[in-house]
C-alpha cells in the first residue's frame, strides 16, 4: 500500500525562486518530520547539494563522511540493513563512478532502500570541465539490477519524484542538475507516476522524447514548430528511464513513426539507447535519432553555452526535428507485413 | 642547499605576483576555488622557481620533473604559474571557465600545455604520481615527481592506497605535499572528518614525515632538499598553511573554497596581497 503524501506542495513560485537541488532539500526535511526512519549523508558536498538543508534540521540524523564516496555508500547501505531510510547525495560523476561498485553490490545487489539524489548531473557544472561533469550515468545506474533511474525535468518534479522514491522500494537514483535550470512545470499536479511517461505536447508527425532540462526546450520547440511549420510533435517527458514506459515508445512509433530523443548524456547508454531498444524489439519501421553528448569529453562553458552546442536547446531541437521531417523515409501504412 | 636570503625575497616578489594573477583569473572567470588556490602558492613558487627541472618551450620533454596537483580543483592556481613560466600567453588566462576554453576549473592535460595529469576527481592523484615514479625508476631515469594533495582530499580511502603502495615499493623518487589549511568545503577538516592524528598517519604508512610552514619558503627549501637526499623512504611534507593565504578577507574563511570578485573586491585583493610582508 503506498503511504499516502499529503502536505507541502511546490509550485512555480519555488522552482523559479529555488533550484532543484534547494526544494529537494526542503522536501526532504518535509518528509524527516513524516519518516523517522530516513536519515540523510553526503561527501563534503552536505551544502551543494543540499542534503545540508536536512542535517541542519535532524542533525543526529545526518552524517557527513567527509570527501569518502565510497565509504559513504558502504554506510548507507549498512544503515538500509539496519532498518533506517538513506537518503544520499553527492554529485552524479561521484555517486555513479567513483562509488560505483558500492552502489551496485553494496546496494543495489542487496536490494536495499537506498534513494540516492545525485547533483551536477550532465553538464550542468560546465565550467568545472569533464572530472565534474556527468554524462555517463544513466548508462551505468541502468545497467544496475533493481536501480529505479528518474532524471526529473525541472525542480517541481524534483519534488514528486523525492517523495515518490519512497513508496517505491529498493534503490533509487534521480539525477539533478546544478542548479539555475529553468522550470518547465506550473505545480505539482500533472499526474507524475514513476514508470509512467508525461505526454506534455500532443502530435501526430514526430516524437521528441526528452528527459531533464531537454524537456522544457523540447515543449518550447514543439510550439515554435508547429507555429512556424505547422508541424504536429508530440513531447514525452520520459522523467523515469527505469523501468522505461515502452507503452508509451509503441505507441509513438504506431501513430508517428519518427522519434528522436534528446538528453544531456552520451548518447550511448543514456534515454536514447533505452528507446532505441524498445524500437528496435517492436520490429516497426521508424525514422529514429538519439541527441545528446556524442560520446566525448564534453568541451567546457557555461551549461547554456554547451546545450546549444550539443543540440538539446529549443533552437537545435526546432531545427533537429526539420531535419528528421526532411529525411527521405518509407511511409508504410500497412504494419501487418512487418514482423 | 637551502635558498638564500637573496633568493627567498625574489620568491617572495613571485609568489605576490602569481597570487594577483589568481585573482585576476578568478574575476575573468567568474569563480573559480580561489582559497585553495591561495593557499598552496610557495609550495607551487618554489617548485616551479627553484627546484623542478622543465623546459616550458617543449612541454612533452621527456625527462622533465612532473607535478601532480591532485586537488585539482586549485587549477587557478596552476594555470597562472605555468602562465609564468612561459608555457602559454597569460592572456589566455583571461578565457578561464568560458565558452570552448582550454581552461576549466579543472585543467584537462591534453589541453593545457604544462599540466602532467588531468585531476580533479579528488583521491586519485598520489596513485598516478606512484605511477609515474615507478615509471622513471623503470627507465632508470633521473626525473622527479611532485604531488600537491588538500588535507581534505585525504579522507579519500584511495589516498592511502597509493600511499601503502608508495612504501610498499620503497618510491624515493616521489615528494608529496600535503596543503593541510585544515579547511574542506563544509567546514574544518577535523570538524567533518577528523584526520589527526594526520603525521602519524603517514608514519604509520611507512613515510618520512617533515611538518612546516607551508608559506615558508626556507622551511619549504630545507624539507625538500632533505627529501631529495635521503632514499630510505617515501617523503611527505605536511604544509600547515592558510586557505586564502594574502587576502584578508579570505584567510581561514571557509566560504572562499569557491568564490567570485566583482573589480571592486578583485582591486581590494589585490591591495591585500601588495601590502602583505
Ligand atoms: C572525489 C571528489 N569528491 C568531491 C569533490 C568535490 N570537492 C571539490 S574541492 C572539495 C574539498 C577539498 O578540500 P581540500 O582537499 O582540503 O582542498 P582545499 O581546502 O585545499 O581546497 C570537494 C569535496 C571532488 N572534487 N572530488
Amino acid at each position: 500500500m503506498a503511504k499516502e503524501i499529503t502536505g507541502t506542495t511546490w509550485t512555480v513560485y519555488d522552482s523559479d525562486t529555488l533550484t532543484q537541488a534547494e526544494i529537494y532539500g526542503r522536501v526532504l526535511c518535509d518528509l524527516g518530520d513524516r519518516y523517522p526512519e530516513i536519515v540523510g549523508l553526503s561527501a563534503d558536498l552536505a551544502n551543494s547539494t543540499k542534503i545540508g538543508n536536512f542535517g541542519k534540521k535532524f542533525p543526529d540524523r545526518f552524517f557527513n563522511v567527509g570527501i569518502a564516496e565510497q565509504n559513504l555508500f558502504g554506510i548507507a547501505a549498512g544503515l538500509a540493513k539496519s532498518g533506517m531510510l538513506p537518503f544520499v547525495s553527492t554529485m552524479a560523476a561521484f555517486a555513479t563512478m567513483r562509488a560505483g561498485e558500492q552502489v551496485r553490490t553494496d546496494i543495489c545487489y542487496q536490494n536495499l532502500d537506498v534513494k540516492i539524489i545525485a547533483t551536477h548531473g550532465g553538464v550542468s557544472f560546465g565550467p568545472a570541465g569533464s572530472t565534474h561533469h556527468c554524462t555517463e550515468d544513466i548508462a551505468i545506474t541502468r545497467a544496475f539490477p533493481n536501480m529505479t533511474v528518474i532524471v526529473p525535468a525541472d525542480g517541481v518534479e524534483t519534488a514528486n519524484a523525492v517523495k515518490a522514491c519512497i513508496d517505491r522500494g529498493g534503490p533509487v537514483y534521480i539525477r539533478i542538475g546544478r542548479g539555475f535550470e529553468p522550470p518547465y512545470y506550473r505545480d505539482e499536479n500533472y499526474g507524475f507516476e514513476i514508470g509512467k511517461a508525461v505526454e506534455i505536447a500532443p502530435g501526430t508527425d514526430l516524437t521528441i522524447i526528452a528527459c531533464g532540462i531537454t524537456v522544457r526546450e523540447a515543449a518550447e520547440a514543439a510550439r515554435i514548430l508547429k507555429e512556424t511549420d505547422g508541424l504536429s510533435v508530440r513531447v514525452l517527458n520520459m522523467h523515469t528511464i527505469k523501468p522505461l514506459d515502452e507503452a508509451a515508445v509503441l505507441k509513438a512509433v504506431e501513430e508517428t513513426r519518427r522519434i528522436i530523443t534528446f538528453e544531456d548524456h552520451n548518447v550511448l547508454g543514456g534515454l536514447g539507447s533505452a528507446v532505441a531498444d524498445v524500437i528496435a524489439a517492436s520490429g516497426k519501421g521508424c525514422a529514429f535519432e538519439k541527441v545528446g553528448i556524442p560520446d566525448c569529453f564534453a568541451i567546457v562553458g557555461y551549461p547554456e553555452d554547451l546545450y546549444s552546442y550539443y543540440s538539446l536547446d529549443a533552437n537545435a531541437i526546432t531545427d533537429k526535428v526539420r531535419e528528421v521531417m526532411g529525411r527521405d523515409f518509407e511511409e508504410d501504412e500497412d504494419w501487418e507485413d512487418e514482423v | 642547499m637551502p635558498v638564500s636570503e637573496d633568493e627567498v625575497k625574489k620568491l617572495k616578489v613571485k609568489a605576490k605576483e602569481i597570487r594577483k594573477d589568481i585573482i585576476d583569473t578568478t574575476l575573468a572567470a567568474g569563480g573559480a576555488h580561489i582559497g585553495g588556490a591561495l593557499s598552496m602558492v610557495e609550495i607551487m613558487t618554489i617548485l616551479y622557481h627553484k627546484y623542478l627541472n622543465i623546459r616550458p618551450d617543449q612541454p612533452d620533454w621527456k625527462d622533465r620533473d612532473r607535478v601532480v596537483v591532485s586537488k585539482g580543483h586549485a587549477g587557478v592556481g596552476i594555470a597562472p604559474v605555468l602562465a609564468g613560466k612561459g608555457y602559454f600567453k597569460k592572456d589566455a588566462l583571461s578565457t578561464f571557465n568560458q565558452f570552448q576554453s582550454k581552461f576549466g576549473m579543472h585543467l584537462d592535460s591534453l589541453k593545457v600545455d604544462g599540466v602532467d595529469v588531468s585531476t580533479g576527481s579528488l583521491g586519485h592523484g598520489l596513485s598516478m604520481a606512484v605511477g609515474l615514479a615507478l615509471g622513471a625508476s623503470l627507465q632508470k631515469k633521473p626525473w622527479k615527481t611532485y604531488c600537491i594533495l588538500g588535507d581534505g582530499e585525504c579522507n579519500e580511502g584511495s589516498v592511502w592506497e597509493a600511499a601503502m603502495s608508495a612504501s610498499h615499493y620503497k618510491i624515493t623518487n616521489l615528494i608529496t605535499f600535503v596543503d593541510r589549511n585544515r579547511l574542506m568545503i563544509d567546514g574544518a577538516t577535523e570538524e567533518i572528518m577528523g584526520i589527526e592524528p594526520f603525521a602519524d598517519k603517514w608514519r604509520a604508512f611507512g613515510f618520512a614525515v617533515r611538518e612546516i610552514d607551508g608559506h615558508d619558503f626556507t622551511q619549504l627549501s630545507r624539507a625538500i632538499d632533505k627529501a631529495l637526499e635521503t632514499t630510505g623512504a617515501p617523503w611527505v611534507i605536511i604544509c600547515n598553511t592558510v586557505k586564502g593565504k594574502g587576502v584578508s578577507f579570505m584567510e581561514n574563511e571557509v566560504k572562499w573554497h569557491y568564490g567570485s570578485m566583482n573589480s571592486t573586491l578583485a582591486d581590494q585583493a589585490k591591495a591585500d596581497v601588495d601590502n602583505a610582508i
